[in-house]
């Protein structure tokens, strides 16, 4: 019989694997925010289709006809572009949702007990069913233009998994401080309005001054944009060099962050929230 | 037998409560000016040390709960209880103390937690099997004993916005009743649904404390029920433990335990007209414990002190939140209006079954009738009427719906007779 410890300020010897006992949980969670999402709606999945499309219709029209940038490559516009936009609306989706999670699930965190940290993962998990059938739109548009994939597609799961911890970091650590300061809600719109113009989706970190770079970096999905590229249309401007491992860093210290904070107020949620 | 599966050594819980002591802003400009201020000193102590005030929600608390006890935990709103629910559920963390939980915990502190307006009835099944810690196996196992018990089968697959509350209460008990936890703890959840239910209900869970050997804290305003399932009962009062033992005992403590004031004396009103000595209310026996189905009698002491043409002598009383709810006089039906020189008693009798379980305040009036009051609030009392333990006039309560919750509760009832 496992015998359960409570007391003040005591961490949870088996946080972890309480989280693993948990994992239906956070697989039901997500499965009922993607069946409540497109609830009483006419066009339905069909939305997680459009969306990505709309969004890359625009981001071409913009940067390709308006502005005039193009590939240094060869490679269609609407592929890098949509390279670009699957990592970027990934993160934007997960931060959002995972930043709301805590709040919006007000009514389980008051009324039962299970490791907290699962409300913003299966916020996340939400987001990746979008990604995924983002990843579906891109073999179709590789298909329509034509591009063959190369072996460095196969590094693209370990993009992917970049992306995932920057989401989670940054995800958690807004997710805990909204609890208590509610002015995040009106923060993260903003960092995602934001993020848009400053991270390279539709133009290439070429466009960027080579002085401006590590600066640049900082922002941590401009190295997983990179990386995304140089696996789909082999364009990688900063990859592997040193701007592309400050975003990792960056990545890392937010993810350490992020759980840090998180374990550290979620004790306290039912208290504040 | 009797191995201790929950412990608790001096949990302790504390609240900061913030005073909102400032004054009500006058102008826009003040506003802008104090907020200003407010902003300065908060820079400058770090924190608004002497707007927040400590609250024990819960202290020095320690007791240990054997194996397949069922224990009640009672207490006024605000000792304590759901406090040390959600500790023992792990849903807020102690302030102090240690406490041991040998098992599974489930908590029921509200009933359907979780469940979503959108999704069907068998979708929520899972959603809320999943969140009170089943695993997806187990629902599966245990669907069609839910569906059997919750009796909303032909609705399983209708969004639950569609459903009445009637039969949203029972899917969720349903759900719950068959958790399998090693602790139970159930908060004021049967309150809502019919009686018919609820007997259910309280059926299937002393079903799973007697024969499957589970524990269950157990807390409810209905007495009646607390007395019906439990064996031992929990005190808590202001945040202490008051009483743990025999439930029967534990029931007596409660009831006695109120700070009520049944009676005042003393001198209250003006030397030159008229003086109050005494109020009282007291039931038939002369206990303090006053249940729905005793008699009340309300009474004073008073002397005129000059010749009165006119007289009121009567008393209101209130409900906790200040409704009205009753006003007697003794001159109210009758022709007795003037009132000579001397010392009087006046007793009042209010029949038994009148008054729901609840508190009172009771405010007496002595008065020149739309020239002004004598006797002033000094005299006021405050008591409280205790469920009957049986339950009778007070079945069917609804949590949180007044509308079904009168404070009047006669038995009114004449008859009822088949017609054809």
């Amino acid at each position: 019989m496992n015998r359960i410890i409570i007391e003040p300020g005591k961490t949870e010897k088996n946080y972890w694997l309480d989280i693993w006992r948990f994992r239906e949980l956070l697989l039901i969670l997500s499965w009922r925010d993607i069946k409540v999402r497109y609830r009483q709606t006419k066009l339905g999945i069909a939305w997680a289709i459009l969306r990505p499309m709309l969004t890359m219709g625009i981001l071409l029209l913009v940067f390709n006809r308006f502005v005039g940038l193009n590939t240094t490559n060869g490679q269609p516009y609407a592929l890098f572009v949509f390279a670009g936009q699957l990592p970027w609306m990934f993160f934007a989706t997960a931060l959002s949702d995972a930043s709301n999670s805590i709040i919006a699930n007000e009514r389980l965190i008051t009324k039962v007990y299970f490791p907290r940290i699962i409300i913003p993962f299966s916020s996340i998990a939400t987001s990746l069913v979008d990604f995924l059938i983002s990843m579906v739109l891109l073999f179709g548009l590789m298909v329509f233009y034509g591009v063959e994939p190369t072996w460095r597609l196969l590094l693209l799961p370990v993009f992917f998994l970049l992306v995932l911890m920057a989401a989670m970091g940054a995800g958690l650590f807004v997710a805990a401080l909204n609890v208590q300061y509610r002015d995040f809600r009106y923060i993260v719109p903003f960092i995602v309005q934001f993020g848009l113009y400053l991270s390279p989706v539709g133009y290439s970190i070429a466009r960027v001054p080579a002085a401006w770079r590590a600066l640049f970096s900082l922002n941590p999905i401009v190295g997983i944009i990179d990386g995304f590229r140089w696996c789909i249309t082999g364009e990688g401007v900063i990859f592997l060099q040193w701007p592309f491992w400050i975003s990792v860093g960056v990545i890392l210290i937010f993810l350490v962050l992020g759980v840090y904070q998180f374990r550290g107020m979620e004790k306290r949620f039912a208290d504040i929230i | 037998m009797s191995e201790i599966i929950i412990s608790a050594e001096n949990i302790g819980k504390r609240y900061k409560i913030s005073h909102q002591t400032k004054e009500k802003y006058q102008t826009f400009r003040e506003a802008i000016v104090r907020s200003a201020k407010t902003i300065k000193n908060t820079l400058k102590k770090g924190k608004n040390a002497d707007n927040y005030e400590d609250f024990w929600a819960l202290s020095e608390l320690s007791f240990e709960i054997k194996k397949g006890d069922v224990c009640g935990i009672i207490g006024r709103n605000g000792a304590g209880k759901s406090t040390l629910l959600k500790i023992i559920s792990r849903i807020v963390e102690p302030t102090t103390g240690r406490l041991e939980l040998e098992g599974r915990v489930a908590s029921l502190l509200e009933v359907g937690t979780g469940f979503h307006q959108e999704l069907t009835g068998r979708e929520n099944i899972f959603l809320n099997g999943s969140i009170l810690g089943m695993s997806s196996v187990e629902i599966k196992k245990k669907f069609d004993a839910i569906v059997d018990f919750s009796g909303v089968s032909q609705f399983l697959d209708t969004p639950v916005k569609r459903y009445s509350s009637g039969m949203y209460v029972r899917l969720a008990f349903a759900v719950a009743a068959h958790l399998e936890p090693e602790i139970l703890v159930v908060d004021e959840v049967l309150a809502v649904g019919d009686a018919e239910f609820q007997q259910k209900c309280l059926g299937k869970m002393s079903e799973i404390s007697k024969e499957e050997g589970r524990t269950i804290l157990f807390v409810s305003h209905n007495i009646g029920a607390v007395q019906s399932l439990c064996s031992k009962g929990m005190v808590l009062n202001k945040g202490k433990l008051q009483f743990y033992g025999g439930i029967n005992e534990a029931i007596n403590q409660y009831t006695s335990g109120q700070e009520q004031l049944n009676t005042w004396s003393g001198e209250n009103g003006d030397p030159a007209l008229l003086s109050v000595y005494k109020t009282y209310i007291q039931n038939m026996d002369g206990n303090t414990n006053y249940f729905s189905k005793d008699a009340l009698e309300i009474g004073a002491e008073f002397a005129a002190h000059t010749d009165f043409k006119d007289l009121v002598v009567g008393f209101s009383i209130y409900s906790t939140i200040g409704s009205p709810l009753v006003r007697c006089l003794y001159n109210d039906y009758n022709d007795r209006v003037s009132l000579n020189k001397g010392r009087y008693q006046v007793k009042f009798q209010v029949p038994p079954n009148t008054l729901a379980p609840g508190n009172y305040r009771l405010s007496f009036d002595f008065a020149m009738p739309f020239v002004k009051k004598i006797n002033s609030n000094e005299t006021d009392l405050v008591f409280e009427i205790i469920g009957n333990q049986d339950g009778a006039g007070n079945r069917y309560f609804v949590q949180g719906n007044s509308e079904y919750n009168s404070l009047i509760r006669p038995n009114w009832f004449s008859s009822i007779t088949i017609l054809n």
